[in-house]
């Protein structure tokens, strides 16, 4: 079965962004396909690699990467929601005139196209935030 | 077509379990995960609203969200039934469709 997964929210306000890494893994452990993670709203931090979280706690960003790097999982952050919140790859830095980008290995921003089209391919969309 | 609600809530903070049960139609599943959990628990002011809900609905409680507030299996209603994550994934399969009460 093919599925898709909306995260709304951020490491560090709810537990959202874990269950919805954990339920990735469960989908993926099971056989199935994971077309798409669409990061929105406060969700997008998910995706940054400046995070230095202590030594003891959980590192999201680095396990999403992770779970790109072994499953070429499609992560997509919505560019909007990253926009306002400092998030960058490396062409929207220079098309907005910064001086560096944040954006963790394996994710892509694009737009709410990719949600919507996640929605459309999958047969299941599942959605966690607050 | 059948249904899987999912709540995040407890219901001591949010009414989202209860408006949940208010719109789920008969044969649709619950399940009850993250701070949800507390609306499993047996002997609360909430329990008869989960005890009644059972008799329309099959109820699950996410078991890892429920160990990580200090509980166990034997203290939630009866009826409702503990899954994993990969029973979380189960659930999403077996329902058509999945509903997130945020």
């Amino acid at each position: 079965m093919k599925y898709g997964i909306l995260v709304n929210e951020g490491p560090y306000q709810h537990q959202a962004s874990d269950t919805a890494y954990q339920f990735a893994k469960a989908v993926l452990d099971k056989g199935h396909e994971l077309y798409r993670v669409f990061f929105y709203h406060d969700g997008v931090n998910n995706g940054t690699r400046f995070a230095v979280p202590p030594q003891d706690d959980r590192k999201i960003a680095e396990l999403w990467s992770q779970m790109a790097e072994a499953h070429g999982t499609d992560l997509v952050i919505c560019i909007a929601a990253a926009q306002r919140r400092g998030l960058l790859d490396e062409g929207e830095a220079k098309r907005q005139g910064k001086d560096g980008n944040n954006i963790a290995p394996g994710f892509r921003i694009s737009g709410l196209g990719q949600l919507i089209e996640a929605g459309i391919q999958c047969d299941r969309l599942v959605v966690f935030g607050d | 077509m059948s249904m899987l609600h999912t709540v995040n809530k407890s219901p001591f903070e949010r009414n989202t379990l209860v408006s949940c049960l208010g719109h789920a139609t008969a044969g649709s599943a619950i399940l009850l995960i993250e701070d949800g959990v507390y609306g499993a628990l047996e002997g609360t002011a909430h329990s008869d609203l989960l005890r009644g809900a059972l008799a329309d609905h099959s109820v699950y409680v996410l078991g890892p969200d429920l160990n990580a507030r200090g509980m166990t299996d034997d203290q939630i209603i009866e009826g409702v039934s503990v899954v994993d994550y990969g029973g979380f994934v189960d659930l999403t399969e077996k329902h058509e469709k999945v509903q997130a009460w945020l």
